[in-house]
């Protein structure tokens, strides 16, 4: 056995693609959790195709799984990996092009037959131009496979299904990260011949990795300075999901969930589903409407109502919201946001819902509107929006994004006891005498949540115009804009309920980037990349997008420039100007993909250096 | 139960304060005043009552109801009631709909609601014209109806709300008469007591758009020749003294037959009403008799048990805490692989 050099880097970032029947998330998402294991700061990006099963080895067929670990503080995915894992040459065609120039590139050799490239839409063998640019290292993946499983009670098929773990455990050798874990999930998934193949394949790859002339060098990463703490990793959808069954928990009073399914919002309802024992309800509605009716019906009854749905299905209950307005009942309208418009593309990224949360009902109907920053702070941020929806009796919409969705991070467990924690109160039967079911609380303005089965309250809501205080139908125009007024001074008073903006970096000076929701990991990075150059740069990242928190005009005013990085045309860019009267010089990307660090840092550098 | 201890409510404590705009001597008055009479004998808590309507002329009614009311938007009203009654399966769900809210907008959901079996009450209020929007054709006005949306006659061939909902799987399947007062009340108590989703289709006369429309059947003169009133056990007749006839089935299709006074309508092949039959073909053929040529069918025409969605769903939440014990969201935080940082 030759003895192998161990190279210690910083920073690497991989690529697992294959077709989508070849189990790259699988293979990535095994890889992350060992990466989270040996101690790294790491971020992913799964890119599936939107179909189910597109015909294989074609380029709408490819999945892959990107993730980027480090021994420091990193916020995205990376721009360009360091390593690509291609199973076929569809695989190649789709990913190479983001690789860094003579980066690692290893194939399957055997799937690359005179068909297969053709059927990948190759005219001629890309290998030879590769070479010059890449690091190729062709192994015969296939065939190695095959060796490793032999003896076994397993169809050729089934001996090939296994082969991505013997990728997954070559790249454990070529980063030393351990397997512990890997063969932990696969004894507890798998029996008999498959748990044997699978863990048989996956010590191969490794062992490979080791013997092979092909690989000289593997590498070390040491572990990143993180906080003290638990761990462990999370998806924004899985954290959004567990922050619906903890508002139960915290606000002691059963969840309702209504959604319709759609891409990519529909693994929330699923995961909330599994975890019936904390009491929370699902309902799969027929349509979205539907989803937002039923759920304003469960608020209605006294549950802690909520919707999930992505951009298509958030429009189609825009006008149920609009009622809950009106009634002023709590519910939290979830949005993963997708590119559009119309069906668009299901599983790719946008930001482009923003004015459609704040303005797309019609009339003035006002509702506060939050987006998460990071995959683990989607839970927070459910909870955030739980407490202002029963706080001030108000519909809130929360946007998250198809990026977020599905990028995992590791996540520092949140000590139970430091979450907020308020139960719900209800009208009380006692208070019958001088009962009003549109009083209000002089601080919140909130009107009483008062549910039926309360003796004595017995009261009517709906649509039509209100009087304000009794709650009874009046058409005269006074009331009409009292009510107006009141509802939107109702919303802006949430702006005394959140924190201020907080300024990262230097108070006032040259330049502010601001941004909201998914983009954080990417604007903090470029931001990072141009203090390393020496540049001065601040970042405020917008949670709450309406109201705004009540500094942000002042912020704003304290820098000369300001740049606004979205995933849409400008939504919030628009806000911004119109409300603060400021010229916040808008940065549109609207490609389905997050934004890559490098776009973002060479637009704050041609800013920092325009006025000599 | 619950009833005995409360002190015994009458038709006044379900009169809400407000005042009732609909047009003179429209049907819903009436429908109204039915079902205040009739909420004191249910035994429900008033507390427990909830009114649930879309947007209509009808719709309105929730405000009229000294319960608790929710008047919501266009169609929906099934959707609304199915989150209230799943979050809290002891309220007294009752949904009010109007032709057009139930059957245009809002099919799908009446559709699915009543697929689901939710142990409510669906009143839809059939005056085959929308009255709110003034007096466009409905989906259950005839063909050629002529209104201001079609000055030419309508186009669209009307659904019948009986056989849409014996489609849907529905349950509780029966149809009654804005003004006749006895049977209105009797078809709410027999919606009321069946355990699942209670479909009922009133007739209900728009003096203002569609005066008229179900004269034959509102009309105590006319009503026994046009109306067949359905009783369970009872054979399928009508018609008054020496004039009455027997509804018999002929190669599985409805005849009339004429009777004599004297004659037994079941010897004569009378067909006997089975509400309970199983097989929905039977509901099927009621639900076809239309007028001219045959009496409209009044009354119960199905009622059968199956499961109720909300009962199966606090059903799995109760099972699901019995095999994996009550939650833990510390657990729930903590479960898979995790690490730890020091
Ligand atoms: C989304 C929406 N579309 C249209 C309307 C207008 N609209 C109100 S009621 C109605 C028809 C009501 O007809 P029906 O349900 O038969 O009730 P009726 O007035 O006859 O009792 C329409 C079209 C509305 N309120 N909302
Ligand atoms: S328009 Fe017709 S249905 Fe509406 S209130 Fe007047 S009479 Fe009744
Ligand atoms: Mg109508």
């Amino acid at each position: 056995m030759t003895t192998k050099s161990v190279l210690k880097i910083d920073d690497v970032a991989i690529r697992f693609a294959g077709d989508s029947g070849d189990g790259m998330q699988l293979t990535g998402t095994k890889f992350t959790d060992e990466t989270a294991l040996a101690g790294n700061d790491l971020s992913t990006y799964p890119d599936f195709p939107a179909e189910i099963r597109a015909p294989a080895g074609t380029m709408a067929g490819v999945s892959g799984y990107q993730i980027h670990f480090s021994s420091k503080d990193i916020h995205t995915p990376a721009d360009k990996v360091d390593l690509l894992v291609a199973f076929n040459p569809a695989a190649l065609r789709a990913n190479v092009e983001d690789v860094r120039s003579q980066g690692m590139v290893i194939i399957n050799g055997e799937a690359f037959t005179k068909k297969a490239l053709v059927r990948a839409g190759y005219s001629e063998d890309p290998l030879p131009d590769l070479t010059t640019r890449f690091n190729l290292v062709e192994i015969p993946l296939t065939s190695l496979n095959r060796e490793a499983l032999q003896g076994l009670a397993l169809s050729q098929r089934e001996v090939d299904r296994c082969k991505n773990f013997f990728a997954l455990g070559l790249l454990c050798w070529l980063y030393q990260r351990p397997m512990e874990a890997t063969e932990r999930w696969l004894k507890g998934k798998f029996k008999d011949d498959v748990l044997e193949g699978n863990l048989r394949t996956l010590r191969a790859g490794h062992a490979f990795g080791e013997t092979t002339e092909l690989f000289p060098t593997h590498y070390t990463i040491p572990s990143a300075k993180i906080e003290a703490g638990t761990y462990r990793n999370i998806t924004g959808n899985t954290a959004l999901a567990w922050g619906i069954v903890a508002a139960g928990e915290q606000m002691n009073n059963p969840v309702f969930l209504g959604a319709y399914p759609i891409t990519p919002a529909s693994e929330v309802l699923h995961e909330v589903a599994r975890h019936r024992n904390f009491g929370v309800k699902t309902f799969q509605a027929e349509d979205e409407i539907a989803a937002a009716s039923a759920t304003i019906g469960a608020a209605f009854a006294g549950q802690l109502a909520v919707t999930i749905s992505s951009g298509p299905g958030f429009i189609l209950k825009q006008e149920a919201i609009g009622l809950a307005v009106m009634v002023e009942l709590p519910l939290v309208a979830i949005n993963v946001q997708r590119a559009g418009p119309a069906t668009g593309s299901p599983t790719k990224t946008e930001q482009g819902d923003l004015l459609a949360a704040i303005f797309g009902r019609h009339s003035q109907s006002p509702v506060p509107v939050l987006a998460p920053a990071s995959p683990g702070d989607c839970f927070h941020t459910i909870l955030e929006a739980f407490k202002l929806a029963v706080d001030f009796m108000t519909p809130v919409v929360v946007l998250s994004d198809g990026y977020l969705a599905n990028s995992a991070e590791p996540w520092q467990i949140p000590d139970i006891d430091s979450l907020p924690r308020k139960p719900v109160s209800f009208a009380k039967a006692e208070d019958a005498e001088n009962f009003q079911p549109y009083s209000r609380n002089s601080e919140t303005l909130a009107r009483p949540w008062a549910i039926p089965g309360t003796p004595g309250l017995e009261h009517r809501i709906g649509g039509l115009t209100k009087e304000d205080i009794s709650g009874n139908i009046v058409y005269g125009p006074e009331n009409h804009q009292h009510m107006v007024d009141l509802r939107a001074e109702k919303i802006a008073r949430i702006a005394n309920a959140i924190p201020p903006a907080e300024v990262e970096g230097p108070h006032s000076g040259e330049l502010l980037v601001i941004g909201w929701g998914g983009t954080r990991g990417a604007i903090t990075a470029a931001i990072e990349e141009a203090r390393e150059n020496g540049q001065e740069v601040s970042q405020v990242h917008l949670r709450h997008l309406n109201p705004f928190p009540s500094n942000l005009g002042e912020v704003l005013n304290r820098f000369d420039n300001i740049l606004c990085p979205e995933l849409n045309e400008g939504q919030l860019s628009m806000l911004l100007r119109s409300r603060y009267l400021v010229d916040v010089q808008p940065f549109s990307k609207i490609a389905g993909q997050p934004f890559k660090v490098s776009e973002i840092f060479e637009r704050i550098d041609a800013i920092l250096n325009q006025k000599d | 139960m619950a009833a005995e201890a409360a002190p015994k409510l009458n038709r006044k404590d379900f009169v809400a304060d407000q005042d009732v705009r609909w047009c003179p001597g429209c049907g819903d008055y009436s429908i109204l005043a039915n079902v205040q009479r009739v909420m004191p004998e249910l035994g429900v808590p008033r507390e427990n009552i909830v009114f649930i309507s879309g947007i209509g002329c009808s719709s309105r009614f929730p405000y009229y109801m000294n319960t608790y009311g929710f008047h919501t938007i266009h169609g929906r009203a099934p959707a609304f009631a199915t989150g209230a009654k799943a979050a809290n399966p002891d309220l007294s769900v009752w949904v009010v709909t109007g032709d057009g809210d139930g059957l245009s907008i809002g099919g799908n959901h009446l559709l699915h609601t009543i697929r689901r079996n939710l142990d409510i009450q669906i009143l839809l209020f059939n005056n085959r014209v929308y009255g709110l929007t003034k007096g466009q054709y409905s989906p259950t006005s005839e063909l050629g109806m002529r209104t201001k949306s079609s000055p030419h006659g309508s186009i669209d061939h009307p659904i019948d709300p009986i056989s849409f909902a014996l489609g849907c799987g529905a349950t509780f399947v029966a149809r009654t008469i804005d003004v006749d007062a006895p049977h209105l009340q009797q078809v709410l108590r027999r919606a009321h007591q069946h355990k699942g989703t209670s479909f009922v289709e009133i007739l209900q006369n728009c003096p203002v758009f569609n005066d008229g429309v179900f004269s034959e059947v509102e009309d105590r003169k006319t009503r026994s020749e046009s109306a067949l009133v359905l009783e369970q056990g009872k054979p399928l007749t009508f018609g008054s003294a020496g004039r009455l006839k027997g509804i018999v089935m002929q190669n599985g299709l409805p005849q009339i037959i004429e009777l004599a006074d004297d004659d037994d309508p079941v010897e004569r092949g009378v067909v006997v009403h089975d509400e309970r039959q199983e097989m929905r073909s039977y509901a099927s053929a009621l639900a076809t008799l239309k007028r001219p040529d045959f009496p409209v069918p009044v009354g119960v025409i199905r009622e059968v048990e199956k499961p109720c969605y909300e009962e199966m769903l606090v059903g799995q939440v109760n099972a699901a805490t019995e095999q994996n014990g009550r939650g833990d969201l510390k657990d729930l935080l903590n479960s898979g692989d995790t690490w730890e940082v020091s």
